[in-house]
């Protein structure tokens, strides 16, 4: 069930690298429901951006009812968030999409940069072995939070912590295997990644992005190209953001 | 009170429909609100056949506004005359469809597919500037709107409504052929043709390059337009363009417009297009308005 706040309110708002935020919001009926995968979309106070932020979610705490959300500040809407204060108030929606499925004996769970977050509640609630691999430019984030859940491996472009490469580099490097992947993260990984889980017969999910306007499904703004004909648009594409975020890699063409 | 409208003779419990292409078929918005608050439905445009709409980026946000290039994707009309118009029945609201095509034949080929379909209102949108065939190629020449009014009246069973594009240069002009063309209503506007470039990467925000404008930025051009048409023609007039709140929807009625419809203020809340029903109501009463339809075209010179 998705519901929206207008009144969410802020509980803490941390600063853990240059420019990525982590948010921790007081939101009862999307902590109850949300599984891991979902987004939530946050609105402007702003008048000028009149658009929805859609951000993943990274952890759901439903003891307490409340969602962390860990984002990068990538221009004017993200920096709003930033500035949010404890006690203060947002419009929220959620949650949103439809979430990882829980499959597989061995897992790989790969996040690189901002699609990181979103693996820490899937990390946290898979039963099955985990290994975890993230992928960084240059500076690191949230690895340590990993460990509780699994091996975690690194690699940085810039080669300063990790294999120096990207996450397929650190997986071929540590020789990691599985079968099932887990991926969050910009196209040409997640592309990568769509080749390597072909190429080894692994089964692999992957969150994709889009620029978003309603964020439930009704105005075709995010879609990706499917191999079938989709049963909703009844054309080769699906919504990300209500058939999605999560599909498998042989479904989208990336 | 009396919050009813009429366009030709089929009533609207109140004056507040959904603009085409931002609610879907109401579907997704179901969950929110309860669609039987609102005077009519607008789906998203029908074509004859599915359409896969533009490559992505398809959206952008601008200051008070956005971008779109959906391209008109849609699932065809078999579709939707399966699914969509039994999903709508559901509610006690107008049923008004949005119909696309790439000629007039295509236009004609969903209307008279829509003659015995249980809907109320046909919306044809000839205004449409990210398609390279069809669309606005029909409303930017008023000879072609009279055309494809006519012919499209010839075959509909309902009440047809030619929803207008903004950009032309006298959109007067365009009303006033879709009125001898035989049109029942008129729509207005359609989004304004912009363009976004992404500094930092020097490309354009769109796939498409350009897009439609919309959102609370282009409501004063929409009002003036809406007032210059209904000045021009004696057609009903809906009138749309950035209203997210009652007061926006009372200007578009002040200035002419028996109805209005709520469009991208669907994406800034999902509950905006109740939220104006609503809003209208609490204005009648602060004001003590017996009757909406006394507040059409009522504003005065200073």
């Amino acid at each position: 069930m998705v519901t929206l706040e207008n009144q969410t309110v802020v509980v803490q708002n941390t600063r853990i690298a240059e420019d990525i935020y982590s948010l921790w919001l007081q939101a009862p009926e999307i902590a109850q429901t949300a599984v891991p995968g979902q987004f939530i979309s946050l609105y402007c106070r702003d008048g000028s951006r009149i658009l929805p932020r859609p951000i993943s979610i990274c952890e759901i705490d439903r003891k307490t009812g409340r969602v962390r959300i860990v984002f990068r500040v990538v221009g004017k809407g993200t920096e709003e968030f930033s500035l949010l204060k404890s006690g203060d108030t947002i419009r929220v929606m959620g949650p949103l999409g439809n979430g990882f499925t829980f499959e597989g004996k061995k897992a790989l769970l790969i996040g690189g940069g901002i699609g990181i977050p979103p693996m820490l509640e899937l990390a946290k609630q898979l039963s099955c072995e985990k290994q975890v691999v993230l992928g960084y430019r240059d500076s690191t984030f949230m690895e340590e939070e990993f460990e509780p859940y699994g091996k975690v491996y690194l690699s940085t472009e810039d080669g300063s912590q990790g294999v120096k490469g990207n996450v397929l580099d650190a997986i071929c490097y540590h020789q990691l295997k599985a079968d099932i992947i887990y991926a969050c993260g910009p196209i040409p990984m997640l592309r990568g990644i769509k080749e390597y889980a072909r190429e080894h017969s692994i089964k692999a999910q992957l969150s994709l992005e889009e620029r978003m306007a309603c964020g439930i499904g009704a105005c075709f703004a995010c879609v990706c190209k499917s191999k079938e004909i989709d049963g909703h648009t009844n054309v080769k594409n699906k919504r990300i953001c209500k058939d999605g975020p999560v599909f498998y890699a042989e479904e989208v063409e990336l | 009170m009396n919050t009813s409208v009429k366009i030709g003779n089929i009533e609207f419990k109140n004056p507040v429909t959904t603009a085409s292409g931002t609610f879907g078929s109401g579907m997704e918005y179901a969950g929110f609100m309860d669609l039987s608050r609102l005077g009519a439905v607008t789906t998203k445009g029908v074509a004859s056949v599915p359409w896969p709409g533009n490559p992505t980026p398809r959206i952008a946000e601008t200051y008070g506004g956005m971008l779109n290039a959906i391209g008109l994707q849609n699932p065809g009309i078999d579709v939707f005359i399966r699914r969509d118009i039994p999903f709508l029945r559901q509610y006690d609201t107008r049923i008004i469809v949005n119909v696309v095509g790439k000629t007039i034949e295509d236009y004609c080929e969903v209307v008279e597919r829509l003659a015995d379909c249980d809907v109320d209102l046909l919306e044809i949108n000839i205004s449409c500037p990210n398609v390279k065939e069809g669309g606005i190629v029909f409303g930017q020449n008023a000879g072609r709107v009279e055309e494809i009014t006519a012919e499209i009246k010839k075959r509909a069973k309902q009440p047809v409504i030619m929803k207008l594009s903004p950009n032309v240069t006298d959109i007067t002009e365009m009303a006033k052929a879709a009125e001898a063309g035989g049109a029942d209503a008129l729509s207005l506007i359609n989004t304004l043709t912009g363009m976004k470039i992404d500094v930092h990467r020097r490309t354009f925000a769109l796939a498409n390059k350009t897009g439609g404008l919309s959102g609370p930025a282009i409501k004063p051009v929409a009002v003036r337009m809406v007032y210059q048409t209904a000045n021009a023609v004696k057609l009903p007039i809906i009138g749309m363009g950035g209203i997210r709140n009652a007061e926006d929807a009372l200007e578009f009625i002040m200035a002419g417009a028996t109805m209005v419809a709520v469009g991208t203020a669907n994406f800034m809340c999902p509950t905006a297009a109740c939220g104006v029903a609503e809003g209208i109501r609490q204005y009648m009463t602060a004001y003590g308005i017996e009757d909406i339809n006394t507040l059409i075209g009522c504003v005065n010179d200073r």
